[in-house]
Order: structure tokens, then sequence, then C-alpha cells
């Protein structure tokens, strides 16, 4: 039933080919430049081989722009502040949907699907206004708090998912058998759950990591506090932009996230299209 | 019987369950919908860094009755059409290719995601390289093809602005997309497709008639999801061009950001986005029954 011939087994992987040619080109055009010399790379037309490529950009970045590993730190400390506070949040009250029934819960659930559609441009003004009026524009709270919001409904339901997992006659037995619920919660729901804590941990992290730019340019002027996302503008100098060197900067940059989820995308895919399929 | 009653006592206790929720609650009032309540009340003043007066529905008269208001609207329309068709046509055609058995489909289920991971503002920087008039390589194709007679900044004149940021959005919005349609594909049952195949159903009559029909609500879920995501894209527009040239790539969410934070007119800014706020509720409320309605069909079945 899944045998082809050998003209469809080309014509699939020519049509993956394209495919995959427009997700991954910027990839490696990106790459690409980041290897050329700046004075090859401003020729025009575009030169498709070169023989001069090198790893040159790699160290002179930290010249160009001195303070990029502090760039690189701060969005790796943002996003994990981020992370961490979002699942403090998010594990009781997914551990409460996942095993209590109470009025409204569905409502509710919803309710917090609801927090998706608005995204941070929208309410931009109020959270700068009080983010104003509490002292903490230009610094790191102001490019933590706000993201923290919007990481909570999607973590509290893939969490929640995981929860349901791990059989309710566990906790019965133990309950019954005089367990106390601090108990239960240290002995059966955290062991039992370390992989989806670690997998809405990596979530969130990576979401987090994702929504830097827009807090950093609205809430944050101080360069010590910026983010790489941010902080990339740097290598655009008033003579010239020095492309190959913020490219080299933009990949070592999203490097450690991407080889992070590659390792992690089956349980992180999973669980994030399970709900949307099985509504 | 003890037994049971404690076990009840366990599974409904409605306070614990509150209490375990608050924290997340709470955090959630107060960024986001409190803020949602302070941009309604804003819209009525001429709020700026200076203070604020109450200033009725002027932002809102002033606003609705300029022209390129108007025009801002429709283009955000149609940005987002063309971006969202683009996006569940390429998504459909991915996934089906991904889930065809071939060998090496896994390291391709893979290499689809980085656009979706990596912070949209890095891979624009990527974009804004690959549409240099000069020197990238998509004018270097067309140069040396004959397609193009010169350099041709693809940032700098309106229509290709507009073009290539809905292509980029497109880039962006892809991955999520195609994974989605193909975790569906998956769960269509394999039976279905044995009993086609007895019947000497081809593969293509196969899709047509078994995949698509399987995979519609999800595709429905889909496009209203990645119309909210669309209509909210931010980061691509404001990178690639600022909302120009001249411009013609200013959508609802970038006008309603350089009201806000370019000039500092809170009041203005606060207007456009009550007007965002009113779009995404109707497509919520439009989402919502259409996902009830859905459940109920599946249910029926």
């Amino acid at each position: 039933m899944n045998k082809y011939t050998i003209f469809q087994k080309i014509l699939l992987y020519l049509s993956i080919a394209v495919f995959l040619t427009f997700i991954l080109l910027p990839f490696v055009e990106m790459f690409y430049a980041s290897l050329r010399p700046l004075k090859h790379l401003f020729r025009s037309p575009y030169q498709f081989y070169s023989n001069d490529l090198s790893f040159w950009a790699y160290s002179e970045m930290w010249n160009t722009v001195p303070r990029l590993g502090r760039y690189i730190f701060n969005s790796f400390f943002l996003a994990s502040c981020v992370a961490i506070l979002t699942l403090l949040f998010v594990i009781p009250a997914a551990y409460s949907f996942a095993r209590f029934n109470f009025p409204f819960k569905n409502g509710t659930l919803y309710l917090l699907l609801a927090v998706n559609m608005f995204s941070g441009p929208v309410l931009i003004i109020p959270l700068y206004k009080m983010l104003r009026a509490l002292s903490l524009l230009n610094t790191y709270y102001a490019m933590i708090v706000p993201g923290v919001a919007f990481l909570i409904p999607t973590s509290i339901w893939l969490l929640k998912s995981y929860f349901q997992k791990i059989p309710i006659e566990l906790e019965e037995a133990a309950f019954v058998d005089g367990a106390s619920r601090l108990q239960i919660l240290r002995h059966i729901i955290a062991p039992l759950s370390t992989p989806g804590l670690a997998v809405v941990g990596i979530y969130a992290f990576i979401g987090a990591y994702a929504q830097q730019f827009l807090y950093a340019i609205s809430f944050n002027q101080k360069k010590e506090f910026m983010p790489l996302p941010a902080g990339l503008y740097e290598f655009i100098g008033y003579q010239t932009v020095k492309w190959n060197e913020m490219m080299a900067a933009s990949l070592v940059g999203i490097a450690p996230v991407l080889l992070v989820f590659i390792f992690l995308q089956k349980y992180i895919v999973e669980g994030l299209t399970v709900g949307a399929v099985k509504n | 019987m003890i037994k049971k009653t404690k076990l009840q006592a366990y599974n409904s206790s409605t306070f614990l369950a509150y209490a375990l929720i608050a924290p997340a609650a709470i955090y959630i009032l107060c960024i986001v919908a409190w803020p949602l309540f302070e941009t309604i009340r804003l819209s009525f003043t001429n709020s700026s860094l200076a203070g604020e007066d109450y200033v009725g529905t002027k932002n809102f008269a002033k606003m609705l009755a300029s022209t390129k208001f108007n025009k801002i609207i429709i283009r955000t329309f149609v940005w987002m059409f063309f971006s969202v068709l683009l996006k569940l046509i390429i998504g459909l055609i991915g996934a089906a290719l991904l889930n065809s058995h071939l060998r090496g489909r896994a390291a391709f289920r893979v290499l689809v995601m980085p656009p979706w991971v990596i912070p949209i503002a890095i891979g624009m920087l990527g974009w804004l390289w690959l549409y240099n008039g000069y020197f990238g390589i998509i004018a270097g194709i067309g140069m040396r093809t004959g397609i193009l007679d010169g350099p041709f900044g693809f940032l700098a004149y309106k229509q290709s602005a507009f073009i290539s940021t809905i292509i980029s959005d497109v880039w962006v919005g892809t991955p999520m997309v195609t994974l989605f349609f193909l975790a569906a594909m998956q769960g269509v049952p394999k039976d279905l497709y044995e009993a086609a195949y007895c019947d000497g159903a081809s593969k293509w009559a196969r899709f047509y008639s078994i995949t698509l029909p399987q995979i519609t609500p999800v595709i429905i879920t889909m496009a209203l999801l990645s119309a909210i995501f669309t209509f909210n894209s931010f980061e691509i527009i404001w990178i690639l061009t600022e909302g120009g040239p001249r411009g013609a790539t200013t959508t609802l969410i970038i006008d309603t950001y350089k009201q806000a934070l370019g000039n500092y007119k809170f009041g203005r800014g606060a207007a456009r986005a009550v007007v965002v706020v009113i779009l995404l509720t109707l497509f919520a409320a439009f989402y919502l029954s259409l996902l009830s309605q859905i459940n109920r069909k599946v249910a029926n079945e």
C-alpha cells in the first residue's frame, strides 16, 4: 500500500527538497555569509562561489561588539528567570486542573487560552505605564515580568496533560493509606512528572527567548541589560553593516536553543499538538 | 464506605483547587486583564508622558475619519489573508510530504522546525540579508538569470516590500502549521486507508477523500489560530521595514505600536489597541463557536 514507484520517489524527494530549501535557506545563507570576508560579501551581483571562507568573523565579532558576551548572557539569564517563574506559577495550577473538579473549571481553562490571543504590542501602553510607575523600566524585571504572563496559559495546558497521565489510583491508594497531600506530592507526583516538568520548562525557556525583542526595545534602554536580539543591532555601524559578524553572532546565539530543541523536539511537539488534534 | 467518602473528599476539595490556581490567576489578572481594561480607559483620554485628560470619543472619531487609518485596516486584512492562505497551503503540502513513507522522514521533520524555535528577531536579520538589493542571494539569482536588470531592493518599494514581509511571515508560521497537520494526518485511522486501498483507490484519491476530510477540523482550527498570530505579528514587519516604505507595510499592530511608543501618544495608541482587541475578540468568538460545533459533530458520529 505504501510502496512508491521510482518516479514517485524522485518526485517526493524533489518536493521535500524544495520545501526544506524555503525553510532552511535563511540559515544556510546566514552561515555562508558568516564565513566570508566583508569585502567579498559586498560584491554585486552575488557570488555563489567563494574560495576565501574562514571562521574569522566568529573571533572578530567579540572585538566589534565588546558587550556581545554580556548580551548572550542576558538572553539566557532572562529566559531562565522567565522559565523558572512560569514553572512556579504553573505547577500548582496545572495540578489543580488535572486532579480536582470544581465549578467553572472548563470555563477557566478556555479563558486561559484567550490570553494567548493578546500579544505584547496590544497591551504595551498600560504595561509601559505600570513599569514606569513602579520604576522598573530599564531593569531586568521589565523584561521578565510581562513575558511570564503570556507563557502561563499554554504551559498550564501542557503540564495538565502530563499530570493527567499519572494514574490517579496511585494517589488515591496512598491517600487511603494515610499519606498527606504533601507526602503524595513529594513521593508520587514529583518523581513521576519530572519529564513533563522538563518539557514545559524548556517550552517556557524557548518561548521566553523568542519574545525578548519586543520587551527589550520597549522597556529597556540600558545596554548592560540588553538581550542578544536587540544587541545584535550594534553590528550596524554608521558606515557599514558588518553582516558577516552579525550573522556569526546570531548563529552563536541561537545554536544552544536549537540543539536543546532538536534533542527534545519529540516530547514538545507531541505535547503541543495532542490537545489540538484530539480537541 | 469510609474509604469512598475519604476519596471523595480527596478529589473535591474546592478550596484547595482554587488556592492552587490563585497565584497564576492573580498574575494574569495583573499583567493581562488589568492592562486590557486600562487600555480601554486610556483610549478615551489624551494620555501622554505629560499627563492625561478625559476626551470622550475624540480619539476614535479622529481615527475612523482618517483615510489613512481605513487604509491600514484594509491593508492588515489583505496582508493577513495572503499570509494565512499561504501558510495553510504550504503547510498542507509540507505535512503530506513529511507523512509519506520515505527513508529520512524523521530527519526531515526535525529540519522543518528551526524557524519556529528561534527568536523571530534573529531570523529576520537573516531575511534582511537575503532581501538585500545589491548583495543578497535573491537579487543575485535574479540578476544572474536576467530576471532583474540590476540591483533590486526588495524592501525599498511598496509592492515588493508588502510581498516580502508576507513571505517572511509565512516562513515563520509554516513550521507550526505543518507539524499540526502532520500530527492530524498521523491520527487518521489506518484501516480507512486499507479499506480504500482494497477498493482500488489511488494514493491521490486516498488523500483527497480520506485524509483531507478527516483533518478538516484541524485545518479550520489552524486557520483561525494562524489568523490570530498573523494579525498580532509585530517583529517581522518592524525589523524588515518598520512599516515602510511610505507606510506600505504598516499594519494595525505596527500603527498601534508607533502611535504608542514611537510618539508617546498613549491615548491614540490605546484607541488603536481597542480596535485590535475588538477584532481579536470577534476571531475568538468565531473560533470557539466553530470548535464547539465541530466537537458536537464528532460526538454525534
